[in-house]
């Protein structure tokens, strides 16, 4: 339906181009952690984009979050690489300590855990992320140390 | 004399940037005849961070793993006193490095600059003759001439599918249509690939230089970089360039005081495999969920906005300034009688040394795995290479001999790919490698045609029972019959290639399948449900394993044989690496 059926995007331009809901919705990610339920029928009301069309959009993209997340957010790359490597020992010692699964965030709004498809470090394999860290050659063991200082702010 | 630190992202995420900082801060009193630069991928991520020292006369002196603490000895003795530390460096251009083979089997068109050149500064690049070739093209005026030239080199598009991007080129510039677009797909999705990002991180401008030429080919003045969202270096050292290219009058409106405007803009990818398919990413350009249409139309002739767009590969559009400068000759006298050029692979894996590689087409797999990555770790048997992520397959030791050029590939069941190679030993489960990538494609199914959505659910379900140790007997079977149906109706490459690692994997590997089935067991040690550990009479009763036991598993008297208990015990494996006297036996 959607190929056959264009919306107005004319009242969606950003510097003069179509095609700025995905740009919106990333501005609004990075600004606030999440997308929240009022800024999506914010961008409807101002941009007259249909609720449907935007939240459909919202939740094809792996990268937007509908809910919020903790202070510090931990990616777990399960690449190839990182597969071969471990990484699975890596998810489940990470669930051990923090006592949530992936895509969840803890009680006291530490941390985040997020499963991604490849960092791209695949010879630091097994790798994390911690923000904008990256923790590579990790072994289950060195999970409590790294994570530590994230934890009490130090970092 | 110059210092160069590699601020790639692999490099950054083994500390590179506290180096920098290190050799910043150490050379800041000397007499300032060093200068400090930085530089992009130099391609040895298993020796990160790389720190070169350059000669006035050019010549390079490569170090390997160069951390804060060692800057100070480095910078004393190679800078101050002249006298290299022989000790750290990997590579020099004198042949005089530990890890020479490296670099010296390579072939480096694509990287040519990556790692040589700051990709922060436009200067470096125009110094290594950047825009020289968008110069060229500009000045001869002769778009049909130009993609006769690309046509002839034989380069095939470097995205997976190696299409020859003259005659795509070609289609687009015939299609009627007053704009027209060129994209640049940066979105490498594929687990276990990074030779794009290390591209744009180390050389963006030689992508800009290519897509203009190639806007100037079809008659298109409008490009879109489409990137991945997960690289944010990439994006920010393209940002960069683009302003850059813009200042000097190489983008933008009247390049080179001639009548041709083109312009770049940069999208984001918001996290979607699926979005590296052309009709995807154009329906994700235009700010929709991206999902793939039927082709034809192709894009070439309606794409991005239904006008005619041509798109191509980061590493296809790198390799185009190279063809202009160096003639269309040059290019094709590398490789074999279908396949020109070099491709550029990110090894990873097993391997002594993974990083990125750029190796003529027609070397073997052999070659590149023994020769220039070093062989496997650890002294482990060579199994398996798995080519071209999860639409691809693995080419097993056996096949080693087999060249690295699409037809020859493709006879194996694997595919070229976009250049992600991971090689595994005999420590990895071919039926776990399987369930993983079917647990990916499973995951990025768009979920428009049922048999990629529901048929790879299916296939991940049967993979996860057989490692599992739930196998059944006709799993093999079902998983065969399920695969051709996945194959023959889907509608984007997502769904019809889906199956190949498990395809490939059955092909060489069947046996394993059928001792997860029949035996229960998993011959690589690697699937946790089938294991047993036991302790053997090499106990000498440390205690150590019980320990490091989380599930109190294992009892014994000091100094005795200790025991495990199969009820309480959760296969984890702690016990095992926690031995000293390889007195645990995981069977
Ligand atoms: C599921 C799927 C994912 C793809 N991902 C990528 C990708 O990440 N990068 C890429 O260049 N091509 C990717 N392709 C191939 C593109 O559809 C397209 O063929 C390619 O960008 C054309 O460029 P080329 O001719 O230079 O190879 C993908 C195809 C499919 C079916």
């Amino acid at each position: 339906m959607e190929a056959t059926r264009p919306f107005d995007f004319a009242n969606l331009h950003f510097k003069g181009e179509g095609g700025t809901l995905i740009p919106l919705l990333q501005k609004v990610q990075t600004e606030e952690g999440y997308i929240s339920k009022e800024r999506i029928e914010e961008i409807h009301r101002k941009t007259g984009v249909p609720l449907s069309h935007i939240f459909g959009v919202a939740t094809f993209y792996a990268q937007f979050r509908l809910r919020p997340v903790g202070r510090n957010i931990i990616k777990v790359c399960h690449g190839t690489a990182c597969h071969v490597a471990g990484a699975n020992a890596i998810s489940a010692s990470l669930k051990d300590i923090l006592q949530i699964g992936d895509g969840e965030t803890t009680p006291d709004r530490a941390f985040t855990v997020e499963t991604v498809s490849c960092l791209g470090c695949c010879s630091l394999a097994p790798v994390i992320m911690v923000n904008k860290d990256t923790h590579g050659n990790l072994a289950p063991a060195d999970l409590r140390k790294a994570l530590a200082p994230y934890r009490s702010g130090k970092a | 004399m110059k210092i160069l630190v590699g601020l790639g992202t692999c490099g950054i995420a083994a500390g590179a940037a506290a180096t920098y900082a290190a050799v910043l801060s150490r050379t800041g009193p000397l007499d300032g005849s060093c200068r400090v630069e930085k530089t992009g991928c130099a391609g040895m991520c298993y020796r990160e961070p790389l720190v070169e020292v350059r000669d006035d006369d050019g010549t390079r002196w490569q170090y390997g793993q160069i951390t804060p603490a060692r800057v100070d000895r480095l910078v004393s003795e190679h800078v101050v006193n002249g006298s290299p530390v022989t000790d750290w460096l990997v590579w020099t251009s004198g042949g005089k490095g530990q890890e020479q083979a490296f670099i010296d089997r390579q072939h480096r068109i694509v990287l040519e600059n990556c790692g040589v050149i700051d990709p922060e500064k436009i200067e470096e690049y125009l110094e290594k003759g950047g825009y020289q070739a968008l110069e060229k093209v500009l000045a001869r005026k002769d778009p049909d001439g130009l993609i006769g030239q690309i046509i002839e080199s034989g380069l095939r598009g470097r995205g997976g599918a190696g299409f020859l991007t003259g005659m795509k080129w070609r289609f687009t510039r015939l299609a009627p249509g007053k704009q027209k677009y060129v994209i640049c797909n940066a979105d490498e999705g594929d687990p276990g690939a990074f030779m794009d990002r290390s591209v744009l991180e180390s050389d963006p401008h030689a992508v800009l230089e290519g897509m203009a030429i190639a806007g100037h080919a079809i008659g298109a003045t409008k490009g879109y970089i489409y990137v991945r969202a997960e690289y944010p270096l990439a994006v920010e050292r393209l940002t960069i360039a683009i302003a850059q290219a813009e200042a000097r009058g190489l983008l933008g409106d009247g390049i080179l005081g001639t009548g041709f405007e083109f312009h770049v803009s940069l999208k984001e990818g918001a996290g979607a495999f699926v979005c590296g398919e052309e009709t995807a990413l154009i329906a994700s350009i235009e700010g929709r969920r991206g999902m793939p249409r039927v082709r034809p139309p192709f894009p070439a002739v309606k794409g991005l906005w239904e006008s005619p767009t041509n798109i191509n590969n980061v590493e296809t559009f790198a390799n185009v300034p190279w063809i202009v400068r160096n003639g269309a000759e040059a290019f094709s006298r590398l490789g074999t009688a279908k396949s020109k050029g070099t491709k550029v692979f990110a090894m990873a894996g097993k391997i002594r040394r993974g990083g990125l590689v750029e190796v003529p087409m027609g070397i073997s797999i052999r070659e590149i795995v023994h020769d220039v990555c070093g062989g496997i770790k650890e002294n482990r048997k060579f199994k398996a290479v798995q080519m071209g992520g999860p639409s691809g397959g693995c080419i097993p030791a056996e096949l080693e001999d087999t060249v690295i050029d699409y037809e020859s590939i493709n006879k194996t069941g694997a595919i070229m790919g976009s250049g992600g190679l991971v090689v595994v030993d005999e420590t990895t489960c071919m039926v776990d490698m399987a369930r993983f990538f079917l647990d990916f494609t499973q995951r990025e199914s768009c979920g428009k045609c049922t048999f990629c959505r529901i048929g790879t659910r299916r296939m991940l379900e049967i993979l996860s029972r057989i490692t599992a140790g739930q196998g059944v007997d006709g799993d093999i079977e079902k998983l065969e019959s399920l695969a051709l149906l996945v194959k023959n109706n889907s509608l984007c490459g997502l769904g019809q290639t889906a199956p190949n690692p498990v395809l490939t994997t059955l092909k060489y590997f069947r046996a394993e399948y059928e001792a997860h089935i029949s035996n229960r067991k998993c011959p690589a040690h690697q699937c946790q449900a089938l294991l047993t550990y036991t302790i053997n009479e090499k106990c000498n009763g440390c205690g150590v394993c019980g320990r490091a036991c989380s599930a109190k598993a294992i009892t014994g008297e000091k100094r005795k044989p200790h025991v495990i208990d199969h009820e309480k015990c959760i296969r984890c494996d702690e016990c095992y690496r926690a031995c000293r006297f390889d007195a645990i036996t995981r069977m």
